[in-house]
Formats: structure tokens, C-alpha cells, sequence
């Protein structure tokens, strides 16, 4: 792990999850797999996190909340989807109040598979989270130059 | 008197793993009256019985929840097996009645956890889930998976468990209770954990009976509650008798849960040394035939009722599932009437809520 240059930190929700997934989450935070040795806390604020982990599907009520903290979280973020619940709504797709996976609310980065997803998969998809967040990095500060470019073009 | 004001707890909040809501009264930082909405986690998987035959229900129905999955597994295929008058093999009710005490200590020791973070000791929460993990480790060692097992089956169970490593489980938890023994000492002995919890959210023997508490909410009231009396599953032959707490505080809750995971260690023990050989399933043919059926299991957190009701074909007309966490919302909001704001996300834990078992 030694190209982990950011210690992210996450914010789990669970949209309408089976408490398989979260229990799985918090399994990731506890000494067994311990993310925090890499510094990768658990937050209960929007505002500091990097990683939104999802959980579960979404349904009425949960739309909101998800869409709430996402709106929240400080550019740039990762959303990634743990189990195959957030992923497409999986076993519970045909339900009546599950609308489907949580990519119909925000837009997923990475997508965990698994029912319910190993905390050795959870742990994987927040270190490819990490590298989707070093390109939004990337990306945020070539456009403020590429913008001042086009406009320095404009105006000559 | 000071002035009322509403606070708002959750849906997303750092001590709640799932969402729920409570609107908290508040008068001078003593909550007044306590409010719950719940909803965010409904997902009607009830319906599914309309889609799923059902030998394949049994899988929407243990994922009910992710904590006491096989209990729900049990208690659906029981539900079934009644209804359809099936006779169990001996050695598939004493494999389903070790894990379901398996997942007693596992859900118990999370909630040990979950407690002590309640509470502000995150180092014990740590200490709790270290340990936890050896149970998981014994559930994928002999069911494959670590929290969803999809073991139990109508008519039996999937897989057999040989005896070595039977004596391996028994093994490795006599080893863990040593070092469980020094975490539990802590929660009851220590002193600012026990001033956290000694004498907080009474709630009286009359008071549990009269909101219908169940599980080890209402064994720490005092009431003589536990469906593993009535023999479901093999606990006639296990000895078994339940662990009664009388104060009704949260320390009696603590101690009742703490007391269990000791008491299914034991049980686990005895269902090893006098598990008979045999086969462990039969085979299940045809369609569920017209009738309902009621069963009860004693999950985790309490009385889980199954009700099933067939209609002579592949797919049942009905399933039914009261969770335990319902019957205790109405004892929670009790409890938290005149309680401190500070100790709302504890009290609210004390209950063991398992907010996607409550709303399906
Ligand atoms: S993916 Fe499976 S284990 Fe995870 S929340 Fe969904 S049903 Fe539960």
C-alpha cells in the first residue's frame, strides 16, 4: 500500500441495506482489516469526507438523505457502491419500494459486487476510489487553467 | 421550566449504523417526549412471496437482516416445513440450533461494541470486534459465508459439518471466552462504565409487560420471557433455563446479553457432544398446500413470529415476519422520556435496534 499518498476519509449511508453490507463496513474499520492504519476514518460529516460508501438500495425516503449528503461532500469525492444491493438493487430489485441501484441518484465511481460484499472487496474499492478522487484531483486543477486560457482567448 | 425545543436525531447520524429518525422534545436538556419515524430502510420484501417459489423465498427472507440471517432462515423454513407437514432429521435441527446460538454470540458481541462506542470507549468497541471476527471466521469455516449463510433449507440444511471441526468450534470458543471474559469484566465492572449505565432507562417489570418488550429487554425487567422454553429446535435437551436480570436499567440489559453469550457457549458444547448421525435433510416435493402456519423463534433481540400461509401452489399466498425491534420501539420512546440528552444515542442502542429486521 505504500502508493497510498491520501488518507481518505469516508462516510457510510446505508440506503436500505440488509445490515449484511454495514456490518461489513464497520468490520473493515475494526482490528481485523483495521483501513485505519491507513489513516482512512470513519466520519459522521458530510463535510469532511472524501468517500461516500453506499449501502444498500434506494427507495422514497432514502432518496433524499443520499442525494443530501452527496450535495454535501466537498469536490472532489468518490461515491462507491458496497453490495450488490447499491449496486442494482439485487435481491430486492422486484420490490415494490426499492427503485434500484444507487446510481440512479448520484453518480457512482466504483461499484463492489458481492452479497454481502467482503470487507477484503470493500477495502479494495476505496483504494480504486483513491484513484478515481487522485484523477477528479487532476482534472479540478487543470480546469481553472484551461478556463483562464479561454477566456484570456476571448477577450484577445 | 425552560423552553421546549425539538431536536432532530438521524436519519444519518455517527452512533446509528442504520437510519432512523426520532424527533427529541427537549426542556433544559432532559428529553420530554420522544418522537420515531421510521421508513428509510422499507424495502416490502414481504411481496416477494408473489414472485418467488417458495423454495427460493428463503433467501429474500434471510436478508431480512444481515445479523441474525440465519434465524430468519430457520424460522421461514420452519414456518413452511409446518405448513406442509414435514418431518426434520434430528442432526439438521441440532446443526440449525448451533448456529443459530453461533449468531446469539455474534450479535451479542457486536452489540457489546456498538455500546462501549455508544458509551465513548472506542477502544472496547475495537476489543469487541476483534473478537467477533472469530465467530465469523467459525461461520465461513463450516457455512461459507461471513454475516448471509444460505444454509437452511425447507427440509433441512445444505451443508454437514463434520465432526473435527465441530470439536474445533467447540475448541476455538472456550478459547475466546477467556479473553471475552476480561471485556465483559469491563463492562460490568468498571467504574465509569458502570456510571454510565447503573440506574439509566428503567424500565419496570408492569411497564415491559404492558408494551409488550421483548428478548433481553424485557429478561433485564424481570419478565420470564424466552421462546427457547417452549422447545422449538432442540433446546429441551440442552438444558437450557433463561437469564433473568430484575433491575431494568441498562446495566441489567448489559448483563443479560452478556450472560447469554456464556449460556450459548455451553449450549453449543452439549449440542456437539450429543449430535446424532443422520441425514440432514429430506427431500421437498410439490406445491405448499392450502393453511397457515404460525411458528416463533427467539432471535438475538427477542420473539420473531413466521406465519405462512400456502394456497396450493408453488407460491405462498402470504408471509409474515414481526420483528423483535417493533415490539421494543414503543419501550425505547419510554424510556427515553425524562432521560438526559446525552444519553439518548445510548438508550436508544440498550434496545438492540435492528432497524432493517423492524421495517422489512
Ligand atoms: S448486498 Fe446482500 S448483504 Fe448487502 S445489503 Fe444487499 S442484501 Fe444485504
Amino acid at each position: 500500500m505504500s502508493y497510498v499518498t491520501k488518507s481518505p476519509w469516508i462516510i457510510h449511508y446505508d440506503g436500505s441495506s440488509c445490515n449484511g453490507c454495514d456490518i461489513e463496513v464497520l468490520a473493515c474499520l475494526t482490528p481485523m482489516y483495521d483501513v485505519e492504519r491507513f489513516g482512512i476514518i470513519n466520519t459522521g460529516n458530510p463535510k469532511h469526507a472524501d468517500i461516500f460508501l453506499v449501502t444498500g438500495s434506494v427507495n422514497e425516503q432514502s432518496i433524499k438523505v443520499v442525494k443530501q449528503i452527496y450535495d454535501q461532500m466537498p469536490e472532489p469525492k468518490v461515491v462507491v457502491a458496497v453490495g450488490i444491493c447499491a449496486s442494482s438493487g439485487g435481491i430486492f430489485k422486484e420490490c415494490y419500494n426499492v427503485l434500484g441501484g444507487i446510481d440512479m441518484v448520484v453518480p457512482v465511481d466504483v461499484y463492489v459486487p458481492g452479497c454481502a460484499a467482503r470487507p477484503e472487496a470493500i477495502i479494495d474499492g476505496v483504494v480504486k476510489g483513491l484513484g478515481v478522487l487522485a484523477e477528479k484531483r487532476a482534472a479540478m486543477d487543470k480546469k481553472p487553467a484551461a478556463a483562464a486560457k479561454a477566456e484570456a482567448k476571448e477577450g484577445a | 421550566m425552560g423552553k421546549r425545543t425539538i431536536v432532530p436525531f438521524g436519519p444519518q447520524h455517527p452512533v446509528l449504523p442504520e437510519p432512523v429518525h426520532l424527533d427529541l422534545v427537549i426542556e433544559d436538556e432532559k428529553v420530554v417526549e420522544a418522537i420515531p419515524s421510521i421508513g428509510f430502510i422499507h424495502r416490502g420484501l414481504e411481496k416477494l412471496v408473489e414472485k418467488k417459489e417458495y423454495t427460493e423465498l428463503v433467501y429474500v427472507i434471510e436478508r431480512i437482516c444481515g445479523i441474525c440471517s440465519f434465524g430468519h432462515g430457520w424460522g421461514y423454513c420452519h414456518a413452511v416445513e409446518g405448513l406442509m407437514n414435514i418431518e426434520v432429521p434430528e442432526r439438521a435441527e441440532y446443526l440449525r440450533t448451533i448456529w443459530h446460538e453461533l449468531s446469539r454470540i455474534h450479535s451479542h458481541i457486536l452489540w457489546l461494541g456498538l455500546l462501549a462506542d455508544g458509551f465513548g470507549f472506542e477502544s472496547l468497541f475495537m476489543h469487541c470486534w476483534r473478537l467477533r471476527e472469530r465467530v465469523l471466521d467459525l461461520f465461513e469455516k463450516t457455512t461459507g459465508g461471513r454475516v448471509i449463510f444460505s444454509v437452511c433449507k425447507v427440509g433441512g440444511v445444505r451443508k454437514d459439518v463434520d465432526k473435527e471441526t465441530l470439536d474445533e468450534m467447540v475448541g476455538v470458543l472456550r478459547k475466546m471466552e477467556i479473553e471475552l471474559k476480561e471485556l465483559t469484566n469491563t463492562f460490568m465492572d468498571d467504574y465509569s462504565v458502570k456510571s454510565r449505565l447503573v440506574g439509566i432507562g428503567v424500565l419496570s417489570k408492569e411497564d415491559a409487560i404492558e408494551l409488550c418488550a421483548v428478548g433481553p429487554m424485557a429478561r433485564a425487567s424481570g419478565v420470564d420471557l424466552d421462546i427457547r422454553l417452549t422447545g422449538n429446535g432442540i433446546y429441551d435437551k440442552l438444558g437450557f433455563a433463561p437469564c433473568i436480570e430484575t433491575a431494568g436499567d441498562c446495566y441489567a440489559r448489559c448483563a443479560v446479553r452478556i450472560r447469554e453469550i456464556y449460556q450459548s457457549i455451553d449450549m453449543i458444547e452439549e449440542a456437539v457432544k450429543t449430535i446424532p448421525e443422520g441425514d440432514i435433510a429430506v427431500p421437498v416435493k410439490g406445491n405448499a398446500p392450502k393453511g397457515e402456519f404460525i411458528t416463533r423463534l427467539e432471535q438475538p433481540r427477542g420473539e420473531c413470529f413466521y406465519y405462512a400461509k400456502g394456497a396450493d401452489s408453488k407460491f405462498l399466498e402470504r408471509m409474515r415476519v414481526r420483528t423483535p425491534t417493533n415490539m421494543n420501539i414503543p419501550a425505547m420512546v419510554k424510556i427515553l422520556q425524562g432521560c438526559d440528552l446525552a444519553d439518548v444515542p445510548m438508550l436508544f442502542l440498550t434496545i438492540d435496534p435492528c432497524i432493517s429486521c423492524a421495517e422489512r
